[in-house]
């Protein structure tokens, strides 16, 4: 999505600074941005990528929106290998949403492999430069000059120049063709697999305003926005004049909201209705909100339960599904052939992003011009929802990318941009919109909940020969919910000669969306707790069951050698099955292949009295390519992937009466402290172009802690929340 | 009228006495290193000392900070590096950074209670702090750095 072809979409030029220095930078091609749909071609305008001032200080643009994953260090860290500077001379400054930066969006693990070419290539092109302008002064060729630590060398002579002295000359040299551009050799990096601290890092521990939520600006007011209880409803009528009498209270009004474009599918619904309450404090507005008594009009989906979805959802399991998605083989036929038959009902709850910080944005409508400061990772795609909203031009729309209290996929949706801007427009002020807790988690795009109905069959020599799945979702028709959609190539598809997946849907009334790892978050968890259970059917150990299957593919998605590589390191590293464990205590395997990287992660686990369970260690083996660009953010995310993956399985969001039941986090809990386990984490450089991080690493542990409470107890966990069939952590 | 003294200076408050701490700080006082997160002391991201002591600021109605001394994570150290901050800089604890002021703060509590914390003491100080991003490993790693006065050995940090 982000991936960027400089030759194609943009060009780089280089410009001289007023006062002396370069400027190189990342011109769009204005064809390629000038589509249908997209608005009026933006003015040519440099993306300042690297400045080179005369003083010698390197100052490069970090694009892309930051939620916690290191992007702000990532990709000026790509650009400063190939410039060849010390790090410590780099300043890193954040980029607005602007056209000229190409795309700027934080999802999906896209930012390593949409920007490890580029990057460079943006790195080498500069340096290229600089050597060309010194070759120039010098008099010699420029084969004969090197670089390094931000100087230029010319080694013969016993001459050098700082970059400093030379960025004036160089924003006139030629920008190389890039294609041609000899870029350094990974083993001859500096910054590249070195750690390097968080830009924002000293900010954060000294609590600096960096955040969406400390936005403060002059004259501002501040909202909270009540929406309807029940997805789709709309406020009738409210008690606007008590609560406009309520100290500090300035405006109390009801918003229609933008009729929903499209349906319950779309993770884009506009504008919600609701009533906006605008205060000289936020605390203000908040204490009128407690007063307010509306009248609501519910709406269709006011009687929605999750129990009578449940119940439906087993009466579909029982008849023919009603779509096939991929069919090999003959499963039938090998059910009747005396091969040993498993059966399995998997059954996982909607759960909430939850990000620490409550969605916030503020917005500042003056004469015609939106200004917004927001924490999307999407902010190209809120500028559009508001421009379409209010009947503003995107080009008066500026939106400032304020670094995000966690994102997770939340920040993907702009509902509380578009909020923030209606307000705004309409009480003619800035005005920082503030969601509680209890917003956030009730009107979140969950992460869609679904039952799926296994069936896999083990022939006398132990060997998987037939996996059938009827998955039952929610939409319409051949349309899935958002990221609740599910298709033929799920694994073990390719890797057993009999395949039946079939899906069913259910109509839906609540917004879902992408959450870390979207689908794999949990379809890792139903379909490596189930090859777990013909594991043990077959009477093999899960490892070597695991390795069996992943050698018995045939060629089309996920490169079966590198999972089996992983699957091989976590095991050797976990010390699977060469450890004698005491009674109550088991180890669990899961491994998954999702946003190109491949995981495999063991869980050591101990049940105690009353299913408390103790995670002892847990043990992540990776392969994301060539190099890890970041170790030390590289192994935090990791650690972080996995104590998100084990807070997912107590997680819950439930429906009654169309309401959400779950208000906070004494009902929708996250991992405590004392709960994580220490995490050791493990890299495989295999000879592949990186790619990302922040999501593959999550789906496995959800299925090893899981598979380990089995080896532990003979108890399957076949229902989310594991607190379903009595566990919890202790 | 209510005064307290937040981070070494004097203050007068003669609005809500049911309003949460957090709000006067964040909104009026503009320290908005105080972060908010739950509203009901769930999440510990709102945490500051009161009287040196460790309290969920969202969970403290002004009434009763009426004569209190207030240290916010702007005012928890002079030149910026208490040994706290220091420790979570080596180790590169943040990931989203949000939660992280009230971890810092209730670990400094901590350290002043118990300048050598085991990791039980270290679980049960910390129990009331999430950290969404599952950065624990390294605020463990980064408080018992903290408390022995030692850089880390690389910024690694973690293991």
């Amino acid at each position: 999505m982000s991936k960027m072809n400089l030759n194609r979409r943009s060009f780089l030029r280089a410009t001289a600074l007023a006062g002396g220095g370069m400027m190189l930078g990342l011109y769009p091609k204005v064809a390629a941005l000038a589509q249908p749909g997209r608005g009026a071609a933006p003015a040519l305008a440099p993306n300042a990528f690297i400045s080179i001032a005369s003083n010698g200080i390197v100052t490069i643009t970090a694009k892309n929106p930051e939620t916690g994953q290191s992007a702000r260090n990532m990709l000026p860290m790509m650009i400063a290998e190939e410039l060849d500077v010390e790090w410590k001379d780099i300043k890193i400054v954040r980029a607005d949403l602007d056209a000229k930066y190409g795309s700027q969006f934080s999802g999906g693990s896209t930012a390593t492999p949409g920007n490890w070419e580029p990057m460079r290539q943006i790195g080498g092109a500069a340096r290229h430069m600089l050597i060309a302008a010194a070759a120039q002064t010098w008099g010699v060729p420029e084969a004969e000059c090197s670089t390094a630590s931000g100087r230029v060398f010319h080694k013969a002579s016993n001459r050098s120049l700082g970059y400093g002295e030379l960025a004036s000359k160089a924003a006139t040299m030629p920008v190389p063709d890039l294609k041609s551009l000899k870029l350094k050799d990974p083993k001859d990096y500096k910054i590249i697999g070195k750690t390097t601290i968080g830009a924002e890092t000293k900010d954060v521990v000294l609590g600096k305003p960096i955040f969406g939520i400390d936005v403060t600006v002059p004259g501002m007011l501040y909202a909270t926005f009540q929406k309807c209880p029940v997805y789709g409803g709309k406020a009738v009528s409210a008690n606007l004049d008590a609560i406009k009498a309520m100290k500090g209270v300035k405006h109390a009004f009801i918003v229609e909201g933008q009729p929903i474009t499209g349906n319950f599918m779309t993770s884009d619904p506009g504008l919600e209705p609701g009533i906006a309450i605008v205060a000289d404090s936020w605390w203000a507005a908040q204490s009128a909100r407690e007063k307010l008594e509306v009248k609501w009009d519910e709406g269709k989906w006011a009687t929605q339960n999750s129990v009578d979805i449940a119940k439906k959802a087993d009466e579909i399991s029982k008849q023919p599904a009603a779509r096939t998605l991929r069919k090999d083989g003959d499963v039938e036929a090998v059910y009747k052939s005396g091969a040993k038959v498993v059966e399995g009902a998997y059954i996982y709850p909607f759960i909430s992003h939850a990000p620490l910080e409550p969605q916030n944005c503020t917005a500042h409508f003056q004469d015609g011009k939106m200004e917004i400061w927001a924490t999307s990772q999407t902010p190209q795609n809120g500028r559009g929802m508001v421009s379409r909203i209010l009947g503003i031009p995107e080009n008066n729309i500026t939106i400032h990318l304020v670094r995000g209290g966690g994102g997770f996929g939340r920040r993907l949706n702009n509902d509380y941009m578009c909020e923030a801007a209606w307000i705004s427009k309409t009480v003619g002020a800035p005005v920082k919109l503030l969601w509680t807790r209890e917003d956030d988690m009730q009107h979140d795009y969950f992460r869609p909940g679904g039952f799926q109905y296994l069936k896999g069959a083990v022939d006398s020599n132990g060997k998987l020969v037939a996996w059938q799945d009827h998955f039952v979702g929610y939409g319409d028709g051949e349309r899935f919910t958002a990221s609740g959609n599910i298709d033929g190539g799920e694994f073990p598809a390719r890797f057993v000669p009999n395949f039946l997946m079939q899906s069913s849907v259910m109509p839906l009334g609540l917004k879902t969306g992408a959450l870390r790892a979207p689908r794999s978050n949990v379809y890792a968890w139903v379909f490596q707790s189930f090859i777990d259970e013909l594991a043990h059917a077959a009477g093999k150990d899960p490892v070597q069951f695991r390795l069996d299957l992943l050698s018995s593919g045939t060629p089309g998605g996920m490169n079966a050698e590198r999972m089996i590589g992983v699957v091989k390191l976590v095991a050797e590293k976990s010390g699977w099955g060469q450890r004698k464990l005491p009674k109550g205590t088991a180890m669990g395997i899961g491994f998954h292949f999702s946003h190109q990287g491949y995981f495999a992660q063991v869980a050591e686990v101990t049940v105690l009295a009353n299913k408390k369970i103790k995670v002892n260690k847990v043990w992540s083996a990776g392969d994301i390519g060539s190099q890890i660009i970041n170790p030390g953010a590289a192994e935090n995310q990791t650690q972080g992937a996995v104590v998100d993956g084990m807070s997912e399985l107590l997680q819950e969001i439930s429906l009654k009466n169309g309401r959400v039941v779950q208000s906070n986090y004494h009902q929708h809990p996250m991992l405590k402290m004392s709960q994580t386990p220490p995490i050791e984490v493990h890299f495989i450089k295999s000879n592949n172009s990186p790619t990302g991080l922040g999501e593959p690493a999550l789906p496995p542990i959800l299925p090893a802690v899981c598979n380990a409470i089995f080896t532990a107890t003979g108890e399957r966990i076949r229902t989310l929340p594991i607190t379903k069939q009595g566990f919890s952590f202790a | 009228m209510i005064q307290l003294t937040v981070n070494g200076k004097k203050q007068q408050f003669d609005g809500d006495p049911e309003m949460p701490l957090l709000w006067y700080l964040r909104d009026e006082l503009q320290y908005t290193g105080t972060k908010f997160g739950c509203g009901m002391g769930l999440c510990g991201a709102c945490t500051v000392h009161v009287n040196g002591k460790a309290v969920r600021s969202c969970q403290t109605p002004m009434s009763k900070a009426a004569n209190q001394t207030i240290t916010t994570i702007e005012g928890l150290s002079a030149s910026a590096n208490h040994p706290v901050q220091q420790a979570w800089r080596d180790h590169n604890v943040p990931q989203c950074g949000y939660c992280q002021s009230g971890q810092i703060m209730q670990a400094a509590s901590l350290l002043k209670e118990k300048p050598k914390p085991t990791d039980a003491d270290i679980d049960a100080a910390m129990k009331g702090n999430i950290c969404r991003c599952g950065t624990y490993q390294r605020i463990r790693a980064a408080i018992h750095q903290a408390a022995n006065g030692k850089q880390a050995s690389n910024t690694k940090g973690g293991k």
